[in-house]
């Protein structure tokens, strides 16, 4: 399941849909709201997303998952709107028999949603500037996301 | 022919609009998305962008048809 959420992620709930008899590893990974992006001070953050897509988009990743690893269960959960420091952005969960394929499988869910689902990220900076990452047209940002 | 464009994020800042309506002798996206640009001043040039037709990822050069939902995908920075 690939949602997008505007309301906090909430784990202790999604976890209850992972209880399965037949898996013997289960990954987590937590995105988190940090302070500070390239030498900059960051204050808050502002995820926006194409939701219908996105989804869409999601969902095709756990499938690609599914087929590359040995998994049983995969929850990938996005939030949107405005973040604080320290929030929770991004949840995602996968359960397999063995360990080293819930973590890779974890590993590929995370990779592909940051490069592919179309969610955006606005930083609020200490000095009142802001700035949609990813989306700058000059210096070496521009560069490195041409490259993406 | 008459389209739906969605707008999010930067592009969404720049054209000042979420969604619209519009008349347009485009036939493809990245036709659309010269002819916006030009109007609306928009930063990023069209080989960042990428287009969505009715919900789903297309070729910049597909062909447009009237009705189509169109939106463009500026650089994405989930997680």
């Amino acid at each position: 399941m690939f949602k997008i959420v505007s309301e906090p992620i909430e784990i202790e709930s999604l976890k209850t849909t992972l209880e399965d008899a037949q898996a013997g590893a289960c990954v987590t990974f937590e995105g988190w709201v940090r302070n500070h992006n390239e030498g900059k001070p960051v204050q808050a953050l502002d995820y926006e997303a194409y939701p219908e897509l996105a989804e869409t988009e999601g969902n095709r990743i756990l499938a690609e998952a599914r087929e590359r690893f040995a998994l049983q269960t995969i929850v990938c959960v996005h939030r949107t709107g405005a973040l604080q420091i320290g929030d929770l952005a991004v949840w995602v969960a996968v359960t397999a028999a063995h360990r080293g394929g819930a973590f890779d499988g974890c590993r590929y869910v995370i990779d592909e949603v940051k490069a592919r689902v179309p969610i955006w990220k606005k930083e609020h900076y200490a000095d009142g500037a802001s700035e949609w990452i990813n989306c700058a047209t000059r210096g070496a940002g521009a560069e490195i996301s041409k490259k993406v | 022919m008459k389209l739906q464009i969605q707008y999010f994020a930067l592009l969404r800042e720049q054209r000042g609009l979420s969604d619209e309506t519009l008349e347009t002798t485009a036939a493809t996206p990245t036709e659309l998305y010269e002819e916006l640009g030009a109007q609306y001043a928009f930063t990023l040039p069209a080989d960042r962008v990428r287009a969505a037709v009715n919900g789903e990822f297309v070729a910049a050069d597909a062909k447009l048809k009237t009705g189509d939902t169109v939106v463009f995908i500026p650089p994405v920075a989930g997680g």
